[in-house]
């Protein structure tokens, strides 16, 4: 919403700078987003009159021009077409500055000497969009005349500021220059001066031009029209213009200049019929057709349907209600009798008329949003006001107006206790009433409560609290003391999940990896790309209706693409190595297509690529879940995965309960990413793993007794997984086992092909006594017997 | 025999003082103080003194004993001390040279701040309490006091994966939720993903984390919410920031209000930044539960009332670390997570 502060005091009288305003505004609820200058650092360009035209002794296309600006007269040459004798114009003096930042210097073309310079609206700082389009191209030519050598920016009171707002949804009545003057005056302890509605030239009959207006459906809450004649279409004077332009509105001709300035200053869309363009001189306000037509003032045409409104005159549509007139009934040159439309729609079929269609005007915007349909007689009339006072045209006597349901005040009460006791303050109740009345709610107190009238224009404020707001907005929020909350203390706390989560996240970040983070929708092309088989449960994932692309089109069941992209995007920039972690939901349909919410499982997900090994991945798993109290996890291998790497990847257990995937991630997947290097990762059930967690920790006493060492080195064939070998050995240790620590795996020379040798240290401690070299030599030849018998091994001597 | 215990004595003292290194100081006291030493050997000879001078000479020779002892004691500390020190100085190195053998993790930026925030929040009481990403527009808008109409309801704003079921826009369902399952008393603050229609640019993101916080109560007013956002934005941001409460609208608070806090970059004096109005806008949503939104949740209005209150979290990362690009956030990009 854009406010011009000389616009703005037509209607309060106050001495305020703009930045004043603005922030006494923001403060009570009008959002300040700018404050603008519009001088745009103009200097020294004043009104100057075309004394003589002459055509240039050396060039076709110069002139020199005569120009008289009161105090003297100067010769500037030009190369615009449409200066004419007589003409008033902006003239930019030797050493002025104009909004490009030019400065206007003595020059001299083909021999003739130029004093000065003549200027467009361009160079006077407009923007393009809002010059009308016969002033685009040459100089801007005043429409009478002004006092010669008078600033140009007073004359069109472009020495003014505009400040713009972000007006919240719930105040469509802020959209209007008259809705901020009333928020002004309240916020300032201003008088509001609204405009005083005088019409002169009643004449004639309105019924004699018209044959009547119909309103067929209910999504039409008013129709009320006044009808003009003897129009005469032409520009309209500058400070209509001007008015217009500032507020960011381009000027097309007086009659729809008008309807847009009053649009501007009440906030109600209005239009102009040409109402000799309209079959059978009747307006009837319906539904549309199936497949009904209708060519826009944009030129296009549009298939309508029941949904939308129309309206219509003896024959066919005329306009698309509240969006768009249409393009037959228009305002031409020739518009001698003109029909004014002030009505008020349905603000939910306004939208998706216009959404469906594609067409957003400023009409439908503010109808959107909801207006009041009182408004529209207070906005046709003011229009017609505006008519007599430019001489655009005659207004006709009478009005027809169909209002079936008329909007009234809504009446609401107040308890000032209540008030006081919501905001935690103790306004006086005299205060209270002050600050309604001057936003012309009108209350009045009994003796216990404060009984408000609420105008038709505030559709925001519906109960008590809402009343509430608008004395606490008033009183000013800043004011508010900040009091401390009462009541007994309460503990902070976070689930048990979440604390566990932060626990792991300070464990993987002791053992190096960084954290990371990713989008929850992933592309379904992410599927193939990790090789998952047509029939994995994970593609049985969730589809968003509406995605922004392809990519963010599925919500992940997997953390690992997401992995893999992040892998891939480091590598490719150059990083030689990555230990990344992230814990994450994924979404778990309860059915297909989805019925109910689904279940949101969080997934502990880390990879890895540089000098990473799977031994170490495993060990970065290990560790976590030990210091969750996890301990002795057990493998089996994975080997028709198609993600993972057949030799190289591991399930991971407890107590029979799957965990995750170890692995690395297979060469063909790898391409896919276009990763050159050996990936690794973990795939944890985090949820699992909150439900294993045991954080007791139980005092060992430290060991009384000494420890006795063995080592034992045996060969076995290559696929005998050490894990077995393990399994054995400790199951014969009878507890006295303290510690059991692989220290190689050798192949090579004295050992045969397709063996392996393998040794182990086997520490041995007993809590209770001393351990006798004869028991613990008898554990060793159990263990080796199991072993010869269960995994073929031989003793190495 | 005295004068041969001097002798020893001399011969002791000398050689004592030449030597210069610990073995051979070892061979001395062996040769003067062991079990077949000089000073032993004589004293074995003692048994041929007379009476009266049996202990003269005895006390002479103890004397002499101490003192070789103390000397080789002495001598001994000196020579440890002297291969310590020479050992010290042969270890030296140059403390300069890096060699970058462990690793460091480092945590996601704006994970962080959620947890610093949450922190926050549970040390002046309040409960975190998560919720789904994957939501029912019931909590997400209907409960909310969302308008029927509202264009935040639209495809174009808001990712749907059925007519009833969407991603959360916000984290305010939370509230539902949680007022919903706890009812009064409430002191909750909920964190985590939201997600909305928004292409991806430098400060638009279609998934961006959100925290938002909840008070319900009896007699609870503005005065208590402004309280308690001071404290906390005091603590996050620093005692000299100041807050600015401005009334705004929010269908689910009534009356609403955002809150802007002085410019971090010039800390109120008007910066490029501020665009010269020294204050960082927009940091904060708040407000008043709307009685509807009470009631919705079966809690009675006229008995209590509750403040709640939201912030984008990323905003509050990227201030707090300078960061002017959102997809920075979403890249995992190892250099650019290395820094935290």
């Amino acid at each position: 919403m854009l406010l011009p502060v000389k616009w703005l005091k037509d209607y309060i009288d106050t001495n305020k700078s703009a930045r004043e305003l603005a922030d006494g505004l923001t403060l009570s609820g009008s959002h300040v987003e700018s404050i603008k200058a519009l001088d745009n650092g103009i200097e020294n360009v004043v009104v100057g009159k075309v004394l003589k035209v002459e055509k240039h002794p050396n060039a076709d296309k110069l002139v020199i021009c005569t120009i008289d600006i009161g105090k003297e007269k100067l010769v500037i040459v030009t190369g615009a077409k449409n200066v004419n004798e007589g003409d008033y114009l902006p003239v930019a003096l030797i050493g002025s500055k104009l909004a490009n930042g030019l400065e206007i210097k003595e020059s001299n073309f083909r021999g003739v000497s130029s004093f000065g310079m003549l200027c467009s609206l361009q160079e006077l700082g407009l923007p393009d969009n809002v010059i009308p389009k016969e002033m685009r191209d040459g100089i801007f030519i005043l429409d009478k005349e002004y006092p010669l050598g008078t600033s140009i920016l007073e004359v069109l009171e472009l020495n003014d500021q505009v400040i713009e707002f972000e007006i919240t949804p719930n105040r469509p009545d802020c959209l209007s220059i008259i809705g901020m003057a009333r928020e002004t005056a309240a916020t300032f302890n201003y008088k509001l001066n609204e405009p005083s509605v005088e019409i002169h030239n009643d004449v004639d009959d309105i019924n004699d031009y018209t044959n009547g207006i119909s309103v067929e459906t209910d999504k039409c809450t008013r129709f009320y029209s006044r009808v003009i004649k003897d129009v005469v279409i032409e520009p309209s004077p500058i400070w209509l213009q001007t008015r217009l332009m500032k507020a960011g509105v381009r000027p097309i001709s007086n009659i729809v200049d008008i309807t847009n300035f009053v649009m501007l200053e009440y906030g109600q869309p209005l239009h102009a019929y040409d109402l000799e363009e309209l079959n059978g001189k009747k307006i009837i306000v319906r539904q549309a057709e199936k497949d009904e037509k209708i060519f826009t003032l944009d030129g296009n045409e549009r298939t309508l349907n029941e949904d939308d409104i129309v309206i219509a005159d003896g024959l066919e549509p005329i306009g698309l209600a509240g969006v768009m007139g249409g393009l037959d009934s228009e305002i031409t040159d020739d518009t001698k009798i003109v029909l004014l439309e002030g009505a008020n729609f349905n603000s939910e079929n306004v939208r998706l008329t216009s959404k469906k269609l594609g067409l957003r005007t400023e009409a439908s915007t503010r109808f959107e949003k909801g207006l009041d349909p009182n408004l529209c007689s207070i906005a046709v009339e003011r229009v017609c006001q505006l008519v007599e006072l430019i001489g655009a045209g005659t207004v006709v006597k009478g009005s027809i107006d169909v209002y079936n349901n008329v909007k009234e005040n809504k009446e609401l009460e107040l308890n000032p206790e209540r008030c006081n006791k919501l905001l935690g303050e103790s306004i006086p109740v005299n205060k209270m009433l002050e600050y309604l009345n001057a936003l012309g709610l009108e209350s009045a107190y009994d003796g216990s409560l404060i009984n408000v009238s609420v105008p038709t224009y505030r559709l925001d404020i519906n109960i008590e609290v809402d009343l509430i707001e608008e004395v606490g907005r008033l009183y000013g929020f800043h004011n508010i003391k900040p009091k401390a909350l009462l009541g007994g203390l309460s503990r902070g706390d976070k689930p048990y999940k979440n604390m566990l989560e932060d626990k792991v996240k300070s464990i993987l970040e002791g053992l190096g990896l960084n954290e990371v983070m990713t989008y929850s929708f992933i592309s379904p092309k992410a599927y193939d790309k990790i090789n998952l088989t047509k029939s994995d449960d994970k593609r049985k994932y969730i589809k968003i209706l509406n995605p922004l692309g392809e990519d963010y089109s599925t919500m992940r069941t997997t953390l690992l693409p997401n992995m893999l992209d992040l892998l891939s995007r480091n590598f490719n920039k150059g990083i030689d190595s990555i230990y990344a972690f992230e814990i994450g939901n994924t979404f778990i349909p309860k059915n297909l297509p989805v019925k109910s919410l689904p279940d949101e499982k969080k997934v502990l997900s880390i990879g890895a690529y540089g000098d990473v090994d799977f031994y170490e991945m495993k060990e970065i798993v290990e560790i976590t879940l030990s210091k969750l109290g996890i301990k002795n996890l057990s493998y089996e291998r994975e080997e028709n995965n198609p993600t993972y790497h057949p030799g190289r990847t591991a399930k991971v257990c407890f107590n029979e309960e799957f965990l995750g995937i170890i692995g690395e991630i297979h060469p063909d997947v790898l391409r896919k990413y276009d990763i050159k290097t050996k990936v690794y990762t973990a795939q944890l059930d985090f949820d699992k793993i909150v439900d294993l967690t045991n954080l007791e920790i139980v005092y060992k006493p430290l060991p009384k007794y000494p420890s006795m060492v063995r080592d034992i080195a045996i060969t076995v064939k290559e696929d005998v997984l050490v894990g077995d070998i393990e399994k054995i050995i400790l199951k014969h240790g009878g507890g006295l086992i303290e510690k059991l620590e692989l220290f190689d795996i050798y192949r090579g020379d004295q050992i045969e092909e397709g063996l392996k040798s393998v040794a182990y240290s086997i520490v041995y401690r007993s809590y209770e006594r001393t351990l006798t070299d004869d028991e613990v030599n008898e554990i060793q030849k159990v263990i080796i017997e199991d072993l010869e018998r269960s995994v073929d091994a031989k003793l190495r001597s | 025999m005295k004068e041969k215990l001097q002798e020893i004595r001399r011969l002791a003292i000398d050689s004592i003082d030449s030597v210069s290194n610990l073995a051979d100081i070892e061979n001395l006291r062996v040769k003067y103080l062991g079990k077949k030493g000089e000073i032993t050997i004589l004293l074995k000879g003692m048994g041929k003194l007379s009476a009266e001078e049996r202990p003269i000479i005895g006390q002479i020779a103890n004397d002499v004993r101490k003192e070789i002892e103390e000397l080789i004691e002495v001598k001994k500390d000196k020579l440890n001390n002297e291969a310590l020190e020479a050992k010290l100085k042969s270890e030296k190195i140059d403390i300069t040279v890096s060699k970058k053998k462990s690793r460091v993790g480092h945590r996601h930026p704006l994970l962080s701040t959620i947890k610093e925030l949450e922190d926050l929040f549970i040390s002046m009481g309040f409960k975190v309490i998560p919720g789904p990403e994957i939501e029912t527009v019931k909590n997400n808008f209907d409960d909310l006091n969302s308008p029927e109409n509202h264009p935040s309801r639209d495809m174009s704003d808001t990712f749907y994966i059925t007519e009833d079921i969407l991603l959360r826009t916000h984290t305010s369902p939370v509230q539902i939720r949680a007022m919903k399952e706890y009812g009064v008393p409430l002191k909750m603050v909920s964190a985590g993903r939201t997600f909305r229609f928004d292409d991806v640019d430098d400060t638009h993101s279609p998934m961006f984390h959100q925290l938002e916080g909840l008070v319900v109560d009896e007699n609870i007013s503005m005065a208590n919410l402004i309280h308690t956002l001071d404290i906390f934005i005091q603590e996050l941001f620093g005692k000299d920031i100041k807050t600015r409460y401005r009334p705004h609208y929010f269908p689910f608070t009534e009356p609403s209000a955002e809150v802007d806090v002085t410019c971090f970059k010039c800390r109120g004096a008007g910066c490029p930044n501020c665009n010269h109005t020294g204050w960082s806008m927009e940091l904060l949503g708040c407000g008043m539960i709307h009685p509807k939104v009470l009631e919705n949740c079966g809690i009675d209005s006229t008995k209590y009332s509750g403040f709640a209150f939201g912030m984008g979290v990323d905003r509050i990362t990227m201030i707090k670390y300078g960061i002017n690009d959102i997809r920075l956030l979403f890249e995992n990009d190892n250099r650019f997570l290395e820094q935290f």
